[in-house]
């Protein structure tokens, strides 16, 4: 936990309703959007359900075990913070209950990522305020 | 009900795609081409009642800074498919006679943004998914990084090389040699050289990707009853569809797979045609990788075929299937919006027999993807 992160932290466009999101990864813990009326487990929260308009909408704790759906080894990135020799990898994780959410991959060297390989979720604290939910290889 | 034939491109215009254009403004470029276009019409302004904009440029503000007052002006809001879509909602305009002739129009002035202060195309616009979501994991500029996802997704269950698509923005700078309009006009570059060209997000590389620039585009439209007594041969709507698609990439049940699968298939079926019947075709392509699946989603090639179409075709003006005419976005340069309207530009612009040194030689039908 470093007051000099310098990389994006998380800018919420609605903190009231992700707030519990980044409240549970500071305690170790990935949850996600769950409806109440029609069961839908659903990535990035809503203030209403995708599939069925409820706002009767709770969170579930997940596994933490997914694959790598796609990803793609930046080289170029928009902030200059995460310019480096080697780049990183920007992933799309699929949740083995279902969701997709992007992520990070950290442990293994870009070039040993590959498609569906299996990966566990990792925190990272940035920050006092947010934990980086993250994914490495298992 | 159908559009079939109901709209009739009997003017177009454009200002010369350039990386930048030093003291002009998104309205002053937009104005010039919408001049342009009135002009290879043979109308006068005062022939206008409509007009049809991306939505960036205000249909107000555009109004009042050329000095017309049209009956019916709407912004489509479609991002890259706003030039497309601009022209499916001009062509309903005058098919129901809300309104008679139409102006569309785009443009883009990256000056615009640093007047404005805000850095142009790149970084955070504000709180948003990407914000919350995507950028605390570094993502690429612009929006590479969703199209470097699709890329490698391609690959994985296609077999698709990078060797493959190279192919496609070489034979797209082929054509672009011979449009003075486009941005990389005079700069051959051979499959070898994008293959060489550096990573932005592996596997997408530089020169699969567009360069932001400035210019404009504009398209007169009417109805084919007063197309008849015009100047030009005109361009016919046959046929149009849209399949509204998610904001974010990662949203996607299947990222290998785009909304082209349902426009395509309403547009030719309103047009009663199939994917054989097309001559040649202008395809959105701010990247090869989106091109690529859209094609194949246009029922052109057989889906995951992209590569080896590539590998075994001749896509330039001269080959047995042109794609990309005036070089595209990629070799074109994508001036805001006006980048995707420039494929709707190109399309009418072969059918009406105005693409000089780089006219094709079936020109009748073409299927434009925005």
């Amino acid at each position: 936990m470093t007051s000099a992160y310098d990389k994006p932290v998380p800018i919420p466009s609605n903190a009231d309703l992700t707030k519990p999101f980044w409240e549970a990864a500071k305690r170790g813990e990935l949850i996600i959007p769950y409806c109440n009326s029609c069961s839908n487990l659903f990535f990035y929260p809503r203030e209403v359900c995708p599939n069925c308009f409820s706002k009767d909408l709770d969170w579930k704790k997940m596994s933490g075990k997914g694959h790598v759906y796609t990803y793609t080894h930046v080289r170029q990135a928009v902030h200059p913070s995460f310019q480096s020799a080697n780049g990183h990898i920007y992933a799309i994780v699929q949740l083995d209950e279902g969701p997709k959410i992007p992520s990070g991959i950290s442990g293994c060297e870009p070039k040993e990522v590959y498609v569906n390989m299996p990966v566990s979720v990792v925190f990272d604290d940035i920050t006092e305020d947010y934990t980086l939910v993250k994914f490495q290889k298992c | 009900m159908t559009l079939r034939g109901r709209g009739a491109i009997v003017g177009i215009g454009e200002v010369p795609t350039r990386r930048i254009y030093e003291g002009r403004s998104m309205y002053g470029l937009c104005a010039e081409a919408a001049g342009l276009a009135i002009a290879d019409a043979g109308i006068t302004k005062n022939d206008i009642d409509g007009l049809v904009t991306d939505g960036v440029a205000l249909p107000p503000a555009i109004a009042e800074y050329m000095d017309i007052k049209p009956n019916f002006a709407t912004g489509v809001s479609m991002q890259g498919a706003s030039g497309a879509t601009a022209t499916m909602v001009a062509t309903s305009a005058v098919s129901s006679g809300i309104c008679n002739t139409v102006l569309v129009v785009m443009g883009n002035s990256r000056q615009d943004a640093e007047r404005a202060g805000r850095p142009a195309g790149r970084g955070a616009s504000g709180p948003s998914v990407r914000s919350e979501w995507e950028e605390p994991h570094g993502m690429a500029p612009g929006a590479n990084t969703g199209y470097g996802l699709m890329y490698r997704r391609h690959i994985h269950e296609y077999g698709t090389t990078e060797e493959q698509l190279a192919k496609m923005a070489a034979d797209q700078r082929f054509n672009a040699l011979e449009n003075e309009n486009a941005v990389f006009n005079g700069q051959p570059i051979s499959a070898e050289d994008v293959l060489n060209s550096r990573y932005i997000n592996e596997p997408l590389k530089l020169l699969e990707s567009v360069m932001p620039c400035d210019g404009a585009a504009a398209l007169i439209i009417t109805t084919p009853e007063r197309a008849k007594n015009m100047r030009n041969k005109p361009a016919y709507v046959l046929g149009v569809g849209l399949k509204q698609g998610e904001a974010n990439i990662w949203q996607r049940d299947k990222f290998t797979e785009t909304p082209a699968v349902d426009s395509v298939r309403r547009a030719l079926e309103m047009a009663g045609c199939t994917p054989s019947d097309i001559e040649f075709a202008e395809f959105y392509d701010c990247y090869t990788i989106l091109a690529a699946m859209c094609i194949e989603d246009a029922g052109l090639v057989e889906k995951g075929e992209i590569g080896p179409f590539y590998e075994e075709t001749d896509t330039t003006y001269k080959g047995a299937f042109p794609i990309n005419t005036d070089g595209g976005q990629l070799s074109g340069g994508q001036p805001g919006l006006a980048g995707g309207f420039r494929h709707v530009i190109e399309g009418a612009r072969q059918i009406m027999g105005k693409a000089g040194s780089r006219q094709v030689e079936k020109s009748d039908l073409c299927l434009v993807n925005g």
